[in-house]
């Protein structure tokens, strides 16, 4: 079992809802509400030392519900490893969680990308614009599975 | 005194950069707040070449969506097919065979030498140096002659496919890499006396655009922008994928993390791709291309021709699609411009519940603004010249 994942374990058990393993990928599915004090000791312990946060994307899972998840993708350049984080958002009319912008930097136009996208608002993010599509577009989020390939 | 006064007043100004502007590489806005020539605030604006190619690849089937990935980042057409597959591939829990993925490995870093050619020619140009232009784009030429042998065309190659490749290489293709391989060492050091010593070059290089190791972590750069402030982090050496153990190569470092150790980092990159390409050209091995999974790969043409069951296996694989498990992978590859990892979720389907794409243009571009702060509106050109942005690998 990975180092990243006895962490949180030992740190927070009770947000864990499940470890899961899928070809040599671990992800750690988590209740939303702790996701910065998550991401911050995964990215300050130095067992784990996930300082780089290659990706945030957000799926949608409809007809499921909970229907939204973000998973966030961690690197970790001491010891050359992976691990993603993955929260199911409670609410499927407005989804939201947690920024971790003041975790990485490198989250504010990930994030962006996936409020613009799909319509996952992240608290206390510094700037939540639309950045692909343009800012005048209709509050609609074209990944929402709703939302057809063409001809809206 | 109310004059004085007055006089030390300054308003700021707002100016469009782009998002027609050639030095800004394609189609990017920056929007910049100037105070004299001095940078207050530069915001890119994006997203003008966004095509949706995430949406549009969960509507169709995993093939289908390889040719979307050749247009992820243009110049580089083959690097971001090796992630699609390499993830598919994951996602189905196969591995090609050992001459494909060194074929593979061949192209992928032929592909590397070309990207880091366009990089060279259109960053030395942006900054007034002509001459780069012509000599780099001779050799990228050369490369394209090679591309289409392979796969008929220059830029969208499509020649990787899931399982395997879409044929072998063409009869005569080493031999020209060989020769290709043979002379490009000659031709940086020609770059390089152009540029390298250059006291222009240096001048609107050396200590632009400087990022600390701690801060490239923190803003997510990849490849050769972390490379260039001295973290020492190569996805192929690092974390292993398509046999790039088998091969002897050199991570080159930065150590001041500007523009210019950036630059030096790139052309070095170049030499050690000619290596990796020359080691793959020696130890190239016999055998299939494809895996043996008819699931996976499709019959041989000839087999299709002449008989129902590998008829049948060729028009379930075309119209149902590879139908990998239910699953959700994460795949990194070390494209030329950093990382680019694809986060692919499949739900049982022909067709993926979602595919992201972790595009290293976009994550690098994001530290825009915090480099432009504080510098002169010319360096803005040196930055984005820098950052060896494709505006279509930013918008996706």
């Amino acid at each position: 079992m990975s180092a990243a994942v006895e962490k949180v374990q030992a740190q927070f058990p009770d947000e864990i809802v499940e470890i899961y393993e899928f070809r040599g990928d671990t992800t750690i599915i988590i209740k939303p509400e702790k996701i910065v004090e998550i991401c911050t000791l995964l990215r300050d312990d130095r067992e784990t030392s996930f300082r780089y946060l290659s990706s945030v994307a957000a799926v949608d899972y409809l007809p499921a519900s909970p229907r939204f998840a973000v998973v966030y993708h961690l690197y970790s350049h001491r010891y050359k490893n992976r691990v993603a984080l993955k929260a199911f958002l409670e609410d499927d009319a407005y989804p939201s969680i947690h920024s971790v912008v003041p975790v990485w930097s490198a989250a504010n136009w990930h994030e962006r990308e996936c409020y613009d996208l799909m319509g996952i608002q992240f608290r206390g993010h510094p700037d939540l614009r639309r950045i692909l599509t343009p800012a005048e577009c209709e509050a609609y989020f074209p990944l929402r599975k709703e939302i057809p390939v063409r001809g809206l | 005194m109310n004059g004085a006064q007055t006089m030390s007043q300054t308003e700021t100004m707002v100016l469009n950069l782009g998002p027609q502007h050639p030095s800004t590489h394609g189609v990017l806005r920056v929007v910049v707040e100037l105070e004299g020539e001095l940078i207050v605030k530069a915001d890119p604006d994006i997203g003008y070449l966004h095509r949706g190619i995430e949406k549009m690849c969960e509507f169709r089937t995993y093939h289908q969506c390889l040719p979307l990935t050749d247009r992820i980042d243009y110049l580089a057409g083959s690097a971001n097919n090796l992630g699609f597959v390499l993830a598919v591939e994951k996602l189905l829990g196969v591995e090609v065979p050992k001459r494909c993925q060194y074929i593979r490995v061949m192209i992928a870093e032929l592909t590397r030498i070309s990207s880091h050619l366009f990089w060279l020619g259109t960053h030395g140009h942006d900054l007034g140096a002509m001459t780069p232009l012509f000599y780099a784009f001779r050799e990228r030429e050369k490369l394209m002659d090679l591309f289409e042998m392979v796969w008929g065309g220059r830029l969208f190659p499509c020649y990787f496919r899931i399982g395997g490749l879409a044929a072998d290489l063409p009869e005569g293709f080493t031999d020209q890499v060989w020769e290709f391989v043979e002379t490009f060492p000659k031709k940086i050091e020609d770059y390089e006396n152009l540029l390298t010593y250059n006291r222009i070059w240096i001048a609107r290089t050396k200590g632009v655009g400087v990022m600390t190791p701690d801060e490239v972590l923190d803003w997510g750069w990849s490849g050769p922008m972390a490379r260039g402030s001295g973290v020492d982090w190569d996805l192929r050496r690092d974390n292993p994928y398509s046999r790039y153990e088998d091969f002897d190569f050199v991570v080159p470092l930065g150590s001041n993390g500007d523009t210019y150790d950036r630059y030096l980092v790139r052309m070095e990159e170049m030499r050690q791709s000619n290596r990796i390409v020359r080691q793959v050209l020696e130890n190239l091995p016999a055998g299939d291309i494809n895996v043996a999974d008819p699931r996976v790969a499709l019959p041989p043409k000839e087999r299709v021709y002449n008989n129902i069951e590998a008829l049948i296996n060729h028009f379930l694989i075309i119209e149902e699609g590879i139908i990998p498990p239910v699953g959700e992978v994460y795949q990194a590859i070390e494209a030329p411009k950093g990382e680019l990892g694809f986060y692919i979720a499949s739900d049982g389907t022909g067709h993926p519940l979602r595919v992201k794409i972790r595009a290293p243009s976009f994550a690098n571009l994001a530290a825009l603004g915090k480099l432009a702060k504080g510098r002169l509106l010319a360096d803005l050109i040196a930055l984005i010249g820098t950052m060896d942005i494709v505006l279509a690998d930013v918008d996706r």
